[in-house]
């Protein structure tokens, strides 16, 4: 046995299956949801752009089950899996996609806006790094509240390179606030190598010269980002300030579902698939006497559910075009004419 | 009533909203020593550090803290300073604040005020004079207001900070030591109404900010010499008060716009078409619009003047529209 597989092993006998199975199951529903959009999009149901997760489970299945529903979330474009994790229901987020009457945002947002403000999610966003603005202002009123719920910003490694970035970090430090920012690092700006276009050593440096303490773990590993979120969030809701996390990961698709991602070469795609995050997971529990049958029901199970999910988007209703009026503005909400 | 400046009655609204809502809190740089122009001098004393909050350079994220605290069950006030500056943040204005409540469905609001002061001011130069007013009345979800006396700065502030809509709030900073009455008692001026600042049968002029005074003024002259000019005060740009400012033109048959900012693809621009498109056959006059030439805001008096519309300039289109029409004489000939 070599000194890794012994040491998996240990691990893995001190493993909380019970626990941990939930998790499992969390990223199949994401590798399903995701794998489900991408083909509805094939079929013309999906009908914006969408940004898939695939291979960055671990991620949002490594954070999100640390915390509470009061919690507050700030995603990205790359934000189902996200989403999925902090609660949101998932029928409404692909009548979303659908563009239906009833997703999460009234088929007004679609992919990129996807929100659900009842399970904590501030919304993923459209616009590279705005997030952190915003979910550091969620945490300042957090904080003004005297609340023990803290934000968490979730953002890619290009967002690193944008202003609000630094402006973002400084602030959450000079006023010390319940933040935990997110770097999924998956290694692309869109379609061009982050590194390529990144200054001095990276994310996990800049942090550190803001004054944030900042890790970096191994983004396909759920349990390493599970026990580094859990860390982090408990000692930010115990008040100890804002902190910084980079995943570091992969992602399996395009940079959007249609990109074919021919900037990248077969073999550092296939070498990624052999850390896919589920495969690992499953293999932990596998060590850990985790029957096959209980995983294999988690994926069944997720399967059927999102089968289910697509009939039920497919089959729902169109918002009434006056919706497009609704919820402009309270004060100067435009009638149907163009004025 | 009190003898109070537009600086004062800024400063009282603040006060009194903060008071009344402990979820007011204002941000900005250098507020607890009073903000640039002094709109925020002892509040701090008054609410502590974490309600007039000291802000990094950081417009960006000034005004991104506020969104989020916005969604968090806070109402912020955001100070930047000049509106030159508020450039630093227009995405997190424009994408995320104006858009979020439709984006999301209408799952929240995003109540904020961003106070963004505007205007020629003292040699101020290219990056801090801009009356950028026009680029935000463009933008869905947005509420403007651009307050011109002491009694609107006070109660048009404490409407603004009310409204659940993100509001655009752009005080002139010539204006800060403009004196007026201002009524002691609670003084609440609804957003998107304007006021007839002057009644008049002749011409209708419609302005608004510190072009206010400079049309009064003028109107005052042009009344000795027989033309009698009504001038609307807009107070709100969106929305604008349609309803009175087309009544007026109604009754008088002629629109003049003043405004301070750049004329082409200014404000001005869709009052004067809104009337054209809806009025046509009731004008006496062509319409017409005043305002800067597009040109930067230059630093020598003698430059920067070039940039002012001159009561000369109104007095001269005011003529001019009256003459048009042999069958609208104005009155006293
Ligand atoms: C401000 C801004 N600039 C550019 C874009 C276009 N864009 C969308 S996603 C993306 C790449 C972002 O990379 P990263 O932050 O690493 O996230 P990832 O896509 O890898 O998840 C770009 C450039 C944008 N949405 N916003």
């Amino acid at each position: 046995m070599t000194q890794n597989a012994a040491r998996a092993e240990e691990t893995s006998a001190n493993l909380d299956s019970e626990r941990l199975l939930p998790v499992l199951s969390l990223m199949w529903k994401i590798r399903l949801f995701e794998e489900t959009a991408i083909e509805a999009q094939r079929e013309g149901l999906v009908l914006g752009a969408i940004h898939p997760s695939i291979g960055q489970e671990a991620v949002a299945a490594g954070i999100c089950p640390n915390l509470r529903q009061a919690d507050l979330l700030l995603s990205t474009h790359r934000g189902h899996g996200h989403t999925l994790a902090k609660g949101a229901d998932p029928l409404a987020m692909m009548m979303e996609l659908f563009g239906r009457a009833e997703g999460t945002c009234g088929g007004k947002g679609g992919s990129m806006h996807i929100a659900d403000f009842g399970v904590g999610m501030l919304g993923a966003n459209g616009v590279v790094g705005a997030n952190i603005t915003i979910g550091v202002g969620a945490a300042h009123a957090l904080k003004m509240r005297r609340s023990d719920d803290i934000a968490v910003c979730i953002f890619g490694d290009g967002a690193i390179n944008r202003g609000p970035f630094l402006e973002g970090l400084n602030w959450a430090r000079v006023y010390d606030l319940p933040v935990l920012f997110v770097c999924e690092d998956n290694g692309f700006s869109a379609t061009t190598r982050t590194r390529t276009l990144t200054g001095g050593p990276g994310a996990v440096a800049r942090a550190e010269s803001l004054g944030l303490p900042a890790e970096e773990v191994d983004g396909n590993d759920v349990l390493g980002v599970d026990a580094a979120a859990r860390t982090a969030i408990d000692a930010i809701r115990q008040g100890g300030g804002p902190r910084f996390l980079q995943c570091r990961t992969y992602r399996m698709t395009g940079h959007t579902a249609v990109d074919p991602a021919t900037y990248r070469d077969a073999a550092e795609v296939e070498e990624w698939r052999a850390h896919c995050p589920i495969a690992r997971l499953e293999g932990a529990l596998r060590l850990a006497g985790v029957d096959e049958a209980r995983m294999q029901q988690q994926r069944t199970e997720a399967e059927q559910y999102m089968q289910d999910v697509y009939a039920r988007a497919r089959d729902a209703e169109w918002p009434d075009p006056a919706q497009a009026f609704a919820d402009v503005q309270d004060i100067g909400n435009p009638a149907e004419r163009a004025y | 009533m009190a003898n109070t400046s537009y600086l004062e009655a800024g400063h009282r609204a603040l006060r009194e909203e903060m008071q009344r809502d402990e979820r007011v809190w204002a941000l900005g740089e250098d507020l607890g020593r009073g903000g640039v122009f002094g709109q925020y001098r002892g509040l701090q004393d008054t609410f502590g550090d974490e309600r007039i909050v000291d802000t990094p350079i950081s417009e960006a994220c000034i005004m991104g803290a506020a969104v989020g605290a916005a969604m968090t069950d806070t109402r912020p006030v955001v100070e930047m300073r000049f509106s030159d500056f508020a450039l630093c943040a227009v995405d997190e204005l424009v994408n995320q604040a104006a858009k979020a409540r439709f984006m999301f469905g209408g799952q929240m609001r995003v109540p904020l005020v961003v106070r963004e002061p505007i205007g020629i001011w003292r040699s101020s130069a290219a990056q801090h004079s801009q009356s950028l007013e026009a680029w935000y009345a463009h933008i869905p979800g947005l509420v403007v207001v651009a307050p011109s006396t002491p009694a609107d700065n006070l109660g048009l502030l404490k409407s603004a900070i009310r409204c659940d809509d993100p509001v655009v709030y752009m005080e002139h900073k010539n204006l800060w030591g403009f004196e007026g009455e201002v009524p002691e008692d609670e003084h609440l001026v609804p957003l998107g109404k304007a006021e007839i600042a002057r009644a008049g049968r002749d011409v209708t002029l419609v302005t608004w900010s510190a072009m206010r005074h400079a049309s009064l003024e003028t109107a005052e002259e042009l009344a000795a010499r027989g033309i009698e000019v009504e001038v609307i005060d807009l107070r709100t740009l969106w929305p604008w008060d349609r309803d009175t400012v087309l009544a007026s033109v109604e009754r008088t048959g002629r629109l003049l716009v003043a405004q301070e900012a750049v004329s082409v693809a200014g404000f001005g621009a869709e009052i004067a078409a809104t009337v054209a498109e809806t009025l046509h056959d009731r004008l006496e006059a062509p319409v017409r619009r005043l305002g800067a030439p597009r040109i930067p805001v230059a630093y020598a008096p003698p430059l920067e003047d070039r940039v002012r519309v001159s009561k000369d300039e109104i007095v001269e289109a005011v003529v001019g529209m009256t003459r048009t029409s042999p069958s609208r004489v104005p009155a006293g000939q």
